[in-house]
Formats: structure tokens, sequence, C-alpha cells
């Protein structure tokens, strides 16, 4: 299998920016990723891609363009397209290419705090500051001015047992006028440590399950998905639909947890309880048939290693009916309650045309009314269970709510319906690691959005790049406007409500 | 309401019994036991701190205070502030944007203190330990008195050691 729902459109650096303009517009695709490559010792050159999403046609539209090597920028695209902001500081501060143009090049991930100047990790001649490059920059937030404003930093160690982030309020009186996220604090260097790992081994398969521990089973999908198109392996369908039945669990699970999430927030505590015990049982589900609660140790390149046979099969069917009963009681439990509804409900509003804008995907897409699922532009299994695209109008926390009752409904029925389609046969395609020179893309949409690998490997089976795209890294963007007008109380429930990922925008 | 007390009568007790395991009892240090009993009595308030962990760990911590695994009914408990807590726990390799977050955390805790370390990463970077941005495990940072080992450990042995730590 040729990889064939990846267009490679090569453009001048002067054509670039009309290109990418041009595809953003007739594609009504936000800038799913854009990133450089340290191609100089092969072609004198970084090489800069920029992807977008052609849903009609089902494929990913890629723009390149080359740089010569001794570039110190390229011509920012984000005045245009907004999605592409973030994407062009974390160039700058990861190859030292500046997007001139760019308002905002404020460092993303490498602190001033405690990273010099003029270290650029991801450039392939890196060696990193010694004890005497002193660090010594600080961060410039945003500020509003004014009578009576006033600013709440929170953060990066916050009250509950989450992820650190730094989050600064401006308000006035109670409305919140401005947040700014400063992220970051989980920077581990992920990208870079993919260099020079052997893209088939199991380590590597591993490694991609730790970079975001809600998400481990997409995370290794997406990592496999990208390996198998660039060594042309097409996995047996019973591994295509044992990978759809683990992938609705993760969901499932996810889901349910930010449900309870959403009900303590505003106080409720008792649902939030229930909600644990069903996400426990969907976890101990998932040991009991895979061996991991959080579906780990699953995939390989070319399929997966855990089957379910006759009994644990019939163990997923029925702990799934249990589970789809606790869930009705749940969701009956939630929506008879008036003081909860009044809470979710005109909170948090992030309007479409906003989203839009922001180039928001996945989830918190879909409940702003944008119909957006990788399920439906990728089908695959999909096609014959008859996917139903969830979507709600409002943008507020309880359409967000609503998408994730009505996605975990579907999951369960898509689990069911998969392990009745899914048939015998080999579970794992027989891989002749035949190491292949080449890049492409795995995608798989996680229960947050889609979560994107693109990676590009040396004819030995070395990966040479590894670019990941979190939905967080979008979406975050999201949650700094839908909490406007809110009060700072209200964060926690508008912030659970999108629930995204530290360690998955840090990397 | 009427969901709440339906569900609440039809579900009973959900929490399971930790077994305690001899043996790991005996292995520990009998002088750290007696400390902390005469330091914290017979309540335990744990501070969670994550410099870069994926998420799993926590999501595991959390799954210890839920009705199956109801870790307060051994006295334990987390708190929101460093200023409540008897001991850190911590998760993640060390990002270097979080070392300084993490030695304040600390020295804002009370004495007596404890650091308790939680998964591969927090040990010694794990999977991470070779990167540039990695400061390395806590035990770098910070004195560690306890290690919890798992990619995450599983609620029950998050109990098991935390019990076998503050037992007898």
């Amino acid at each position: 299998m040729a990889v064939t729902d990846e267009l490679y459109i090569d453009v001048t650096s002067e054509e670039f920016r009309s290109k990418c303009l041009e595809l953003h517009k007739r594609l009504a695709s936000p800038v799913m990723m854009y990133f450089a490559v340290d191609e100089r010792s092969g072609k004198n050159a970084f090489a800069v891609y920029c992807v977008f999403l052609d849903a009609p046609e089902n494929s990913w539209v890629i723009v390149r363009m080359y740089l010569p090597e001794d570039a110190s920028g390229f011509e920012s695209i984000s005045k245009d397209i907004f999605s592409a902001s973030l994407f062009e500081r974390e160039m700058k501060e990861m190859f030292g290419l500046e997007p001139s143009g760019n308002p905002d090049l404020r460092r993303l991930k490498l602190h001033d705090e405690v990273w010099p100047d003029g270290f650029y990790p991801l450039r392939k001649d890196f060696a990193p500051p010694g004890r005497s490059q002193k660090a010594g920059g600080a961060y410039r937030f945003k500020r509003v001015e004014g009578e009576g404003i006033f600013e709440t930093p929170v953060g990066p160690v916050h009250a509950g047992i989450i992820g650190p982030g730094h989050f600064r309020f401006s308000a006035a009186g109670e409305p919140i006028i401005n947040l700014e996220a400063r992220l970051g604090f989980t920077h581990r260097g992920v990208e870079k440590l993919f260099e020079g790992m052997a893209a088939g081994a199991g380590q590597t398969v591993r490694f991609s399950e730790r970079i975001s521990g809600d998400s481990a089973f997409a995370y290794s999908e997406a990592y496999c998905g990208a390996i198998e198109k660039i060594w042309g392996i097409l996995p047996p369908p019973r591994a295509r639909y044992l990978r759809g039945i683990f992938l609705e669990l993760e969901r499932m699970y996810n889901h349910v947890n930010d449900i309870g999430g959403i009900a303590v927030d505003v106080g409720f505590s008792f649902p939030n309880a229930f909600a644990s015990m069903i996400k426990e049982r969907i976890l101990a589900l998932n040991e009991e048939i895979s061996g991991s609660r959080y579906l780990k140790g699953i995939n390989k390149v070319g399929g997966v290693s855990k089957d379910l046979d006759g009994p644990k099969r019939d163990v997923l069917l029925n702990s799934l009916d249990a589970i789809s009963s606790d869930f009705t009681q749940l969701r009956a439990m939630l929506t008879s309650s008036i003081s909860f509804m009044d809470r979710v409900d005109k909170t948090g509003i992030l309007k479409k045309k906003t989203a839009v804008d922001l180039g928001i995907v996945g989830l918190a897409a879909r409940a702003s009314g944008i119909a957006t699922d990788l399920r439906k532009v990728f089908p695959g299994i999909y096609s014959n269970a008859k996917f139903n695209l969830i979507k709600e109008e409002e943008g507020d926390v309880l359409a967000r709510l609503n998408v994730r009752f009505r996605e975990f409904e579907e999951s369960a029925r898509l689990t069911r319906v998969f392990a009745g389609n899914m048939g015998q046969g080999d579970i794992c395609a027989a891989v002749k690691i035949e190491p292949k020179e080449g890049c492409a893309i795995g995608c798989v949409e996680g229960w947050r959005g889609p979560v994107l690998y693109w990676i590009k490997t040396d004819a030995s089976g070395l990966i040479e790049r590894c670019k990941i795209t979190d939905p967080s890294f979008h979406n975050w963007q999201g949650l700094c406007f839908a909490v406007l007008g809110n009060i700072i109380p209200d964060f926690p429930l508008c912030n659970k409500s999108f629930d995204l990922s530290y360690s998955g925008n840090d990397l | 309401m009427k969901n709440i007390l339906k569900n609440r009568i039809s579900k009973g007790i959900v929490t399971v019994p930790i077994e305690e395991r001899r043996e790991e009892i005996d292995s520990l240090g009998k002088e750290l036991k007696a400390r902390i009993r005469e330091k914290f009595g017979r309540s335990f308030h744990i501070r969670e701190v994550d410099t870069g962990s994926c998420g799993a760990c926590e999501s595991e911590i959390i799954a210890t205070t839920n009705p199956i695994y109801d870790i307060q009914r051994f006295g334990i408990d987390f708190v929101a502030s460093p200023r409540h807590a008897d001991a850190l726990l911590v998760t993640g390799p060390v990002s270097k944007n979080m070392a300084l977050a993490l030695r304040r955390t600390y020295d804002a805790m009370p004495e007596p203190k404890f650091v308790i370390t939680l998964g591969g990463c927090a040990l010694d970077g794990g999977a991470f330990k070779d990167s540039y941005y990695v400061a390395g495990g806590v035990k770098e940072i910070l004195p560690v008195d306890l290690h919890i080992p798992g990619c995450p450990p599983s609620p029950t042995q998050i109990i098991r050691y935390l019990l076998v730590f503050l037992s007898k």
C-alpha cells in the first residue's frame, strides 16, 4: 500500500504563503500541523511543511518549501491564518527560524527563565547549553490596564491532582477580561528523543504510549499508522477492528471521567463518585481483556499483540451492558438536576465563528457546531458500523457535556458492532522489517480530537524527525476565549469541559 | 434526588479490601514508622506535584480516592496546599521548567516532611532521562523517602506502598 492519502505540494518560499492561504480557504481547514525538518546534511536546507485536511477528498494536503541552510527565517502566515501562530513560535524556539511578520514570538516550551538564547534543540547539530550559559530572560504576559483591573495568577502547581500550567486572569469586578495560559511546564523534549530510534522496534512503540497517559492507545495507534504507511503494511482486518474496540474504550473511560469532573466542579460530588466507579469499571475491563488498564502494550507496527478470543469477547460484551446501564443512570442523575443544568447551560461559550477562526479541533469543535471527526474523513472500519458524527451547536459547557454523553453511547454501540464484525484471522501483518526511507502522517481521532504524527525515516529504518500534534495544542486557545465574560470561579468548570492535555501539548 | 437515593441504595458498599502484605511491612525501617506515628498521629496528608508526567500516574492517584479504593479510610488524604501537607508526592521526570516550582512547593511545606516519588519517570527520568530538558529524577533535587514503582502503579499498589510506609 503506497501512501495514497497524502498530497505533497512543493513550492518556493515566495509562493508558500499564498499557497497556504488558498488551501486554508478552499479546504476550510485550519493548519493541522506546521513544522520544520533539518535537512541540512542531505539537501543543504531546512524543509518546512504545512499540513491541511482535505475532508471531502479524504486526504491530507501538505505544502512544502525548502529554506537555504543559512536562512534566518521565513515569511509568517499567521496574520492570515491564526491556527498557524503557535506552530511558528515553536519553529522559532526549536529551529531558530524566525517567522517574520508574526507579532508574537515569545517562547512556548523552552522557558526564558531556564533556557539561554541561541540553543535550538531540533537542529541536528544541537549541543545542550553548558553550565556557564546563563538564562535570565523573563516571559512577557499580556497586560490589561485600567481602573479596577486586577490580575490573578494561578499555577503552575494547582490545587488538584492535575498537570502544571500557569493561568493569568485579568478581571474587572467579576467577569474575566483576558486569560493567558502559559504552558510548556511538562516539556520533556519528546520529539528529539524519538530521533534515532528504530522505527519498527517495540520499544519505540512503548515510548509513544508514554507521551500522553490518558491517550496512550490513540498515540501508539497513530504512531504505528505512520510507520505502516511508510513501509507499505496494511494491518489485517481483525487487527483494525481490535484497534477500533480499544480506541473506543479509551474514549469511554475519558468521557465518563470528564462528565464526573464537570459535576464535581460545580460541587455536585455524588455523580462524580458514581462516574469514577464507571471509569474504574472500564479500566478494570481494559486490564482484564488486554492486561493493561491504560491499554498500553497492545499496538505494534503491523497490527496488535492482544487478541480478544471467545471468553474475552464475552467479558467485553457483558461488561459493556453493565457499564451502559450505569451510564444511563448517571446521565439521568445529572440532567434531572435543575441546579446542575443551570450551572452548565450558557457557561463558557465558544462561538462557532471563534472556533473556526482559532482552528479548534475534535470534541470542542463538535460542541461548537463544526462537523469534524477523523473517523468520518478516514472511516475504514467505521463506515460499515454506520458511525454517527455527534455535534452540538451551542458551544457552552452543556454542549461539550452533551457531546460526551452522546459519544459515550455511540462508542459503546460501535464497540459492540466491532466485536461482532471482527471475524477470524491474523491480528498482525507478517511484517518483514524492510526499512524504507520515507515520510507519512499517522492519524487517529482520539477522545479529545485528532492525534497526529508526522514521521520521516531514513534508509536504515531510524527515525529522522517525528512531529507530534495533540488536539490540545490547538484547543488551549479555545479555552482562553471560552472563559471571557465568565467569572473566575467558573474557570475550573470551563477548563474541565475542555479537559486538555498538558503533556500532549508540551511534549 | 430520587435518582441519587435509588442509586445509593442499589449499589450498596463497593469498596474493596486491601490485603496487607506482611513481608513488605516487615522489611521496612521500624524507626521511620515510629517517627511518622509520633509526628503525624493517624492522619497523613499528601500534596501531589506533577513535574512532567504524562498524566497516567495522576489518573491512578485520583482513582485511589474513588469509592472502590477509598484511600481516605486509612487516614490518608490529598490536600490542595503544600502548607497542609505532611508529604509531597511527585510524578513525572523533572522538566527543567518545573524544577523551581518543585523546590518552592517543598519549601512551603511545614516540617517534618517527606518526599514520595511515584512512577518510573520520577525515580530517574525513566524513558525521558536522556532528554536535553529533563533535570533527571526527583532525587537530584529533593531527598526522597519512598518510591512507588510502576508505569503507572495501580491504585492497589499505591495504597499498599503507602500503608506499608505508614503502618504499625
